[in-house]
């Protein structure tokens, strides 16, 4: 075999081109290869923050049964009506880019600090005996250091919190990101979110929230180093849960079933 | 002591990627706060420089000199887009955690600086055994972090409760402190220092001495630079 003089323009040329589509070709092959369990991957994770958002998981005993129980509907938010719309092809990050698909919020109305806000939205609804049972609302607002991702559930009566999780944000660890903490999460189980007069009046207050207070049922305990997440996280519930949010949707659903 | 084990053992004490050539140290601070990612991203890094090694070397013998950087690059690069594909198929909770860190093992010194100070060398068999070497010898510093982090950051190790926690009723307040990226600093100070207590001949020349505190020496003062500007 002749010797090959390696350093030849001729064998530098085809060292490289060689091993480029070589590497290429071998990444390709199994991107492609696990494009399927990586996307179903993503899906699950989905899944599982929205069922855990309401505590699902354990009354059911795994995420897909859980699942099996809960429909995927997509809402006007304006009209407060379900439309009909594929919830398969929906994604938040696409609607917020399409032009006529989200409304910009001016600074009275931007209560959360989310500029954009989608006209449609993608909600679950668990049902139990034919009836709804947990209503479970994406929700999202700036926090101290981005916006915070999360879905809020809410109980059959439409007023009475079951659970609260997020499943994206950048805050702090160990002060902000305690926004994550089990214990913390436990608290919002059966807060209010509705005065008598209909007024959004949970809130995360500063300190402890005392059980003599008038105000127990809604308000939850603050997180210490965290007041301005804390503050986000309250800017967001009053969003959501008004008449920019989902108000309309949750006036309609107390007088047709769906 | 046969030079196969020698080159794969090595690296694990005596020369530590970590401790003693000071590589790596970045991933290091940045995944150690639990041990369960830590263990992962040893398993990748180990995978990624042996690999590499071993591909390296084996078309060393045709890689023209001028852009052998280029092809180590590719194919280090190429392996580690492999394990954080394979990462994000089998272990999406883990490859979550260690986001971008995985795909930063293209940059970890440990893995261009074996294939080019073994791999372009040596034949592909022990190249091979080098990298896993120095994959082991990385593992065990960053193993020591996680366990150290975890356990005395959350009470825990591998999720697994030693310490009862002051919340849960126990007794052990966690100390935050080792959750953050600095603790590893400090520990990773203590390990080499341990390590060069125990191994004398890692001790490095010092480059600069204390001069002596003597009053009567008083030494011309070096013309300032702003002097030298002036003139």
């Amino acid at each position: 075999m002749p010797k090959i003089n390696k350093d030849s323009t001729l064998n530098i040329t085809l060292v490289g081109i060689g091993l480029c589509l070589l590497c290429s070709a071998i990444i390709s092959f199994i991107a492609i290869q696990l494009r399927s369990v990586q996307e179903n991957n993503v899906v699950l994770d989905m899944q599982k923050k929205i069922v855990s958002s309401a505590g699902l998981e354990k009354i059911y005993g795994s995420v897909e049964n859980a699942m099996s129980n809960i429909k995927t509907l997509i809402i006007d938010l304006d009209k407060g009506e379900i439309v009909d719309i594929n919830p398969e092809s929906y994604e938040l990050a696409k609607e917020l880019r399409e032009d006529g698909k989200y409304k910009f919020l001016s600074a009275e109305e931007d209560v959360a600090s989310i500029k954009k806000r989608e006209k449609y939205s993608k909600i679950y609804i668990e049902y139990k005996d034919n009836e709804i049972n947990t209503l479970i609302l994406p929700v999202r607002g700036y926090g101290l250091w981005g916006i915070l991702y999360g879905y809020l559930a809410i109980e059959g009566d439409f007023n009475t919190v079951a659970g609260l999780e997020f499943y994206e944000h950048k805050e702090t660890p160990g002060l902000g990101a305690e926004i994550d903490n089990p214990k913390w999460k436990a608290l919002w189980k059966g807060k209010k979110i509705y005065q008598e007069n209909g007024e959004v009046s949970l809130k995360v207050i500063k300190g402890s929230v005392l059980k003599s207070s008038n105000n127990f049922n809604y308000e939850i305990d603050g997180l210490s180093g965290a007041t301005l997440t804390c503050n986000g996280v309250s800017n967001l519930i009053a969003y959501w849960m008004g008449n920019d949010g989902f108000l309309n949707f949750i006036n309609n659903l107390q007088k047709i079933d769906v | 002591m046969s030079k196969y084990s020698e080159i794969l053992f090595r690296p694990v004490f005596k020369e530590n990627p970590i401790a003693l050539q000071m590589l790596g140290i970045c991933s290091a601070l940045a995944v150690t706060s639990k041990l369960y990612p830590t263990l992962i991203m040893c398993v990748a890094l180990t995978v990624t420089v042996s690999l590499s090694n071993f591909f390296i070397s084996m078309i060393r013998n045709i890689t023209p000199s001028n852009i052998r950087i280029i092809v180590q690059m590719t194919i280090i690069s190429s392996l580690v887009i492999l394990v954080d594909q394979a990462l994000k198929a089998y272990d999406y909770e883990t490859s979550k955690t260690l986001s971008v860190f995985v795909g930063l093992i293209i940059t970890n010194c440990i893995v261009m600086g074996r294939a080019e100070a073994f791999a372009m060398q040596n034949p592909p068999g022990v190249s091979f055994l080098d990298g896993f070497g120095n994959g082991l010898g990385y593992s065990v510093i960053l193993i020591i972090l996680g366990t150290i982090r975890e356990l005395f950051g959350t009470g825990t190790i591998l999720e697994y409760e030693i310490f009862p926690l002051v919340q849960n009723g126990g007794w052990y307040v966690p100390n935050n402190f080792f959750l953050l990226p600095p603790v590893s600093f400090i520990l990773i100070g203590l390990i080499i220092w341990a390590l060069r207590a125990w191994q004398k001949d890692q001790i490095e020349e010092p480059e600069f001495k204390m001069s002596q505190n003597s009053p009567e020496v008083v030494p011309n003062p070096p013309p300032t630079p702003s002097s030298k500007v002036a003139s």
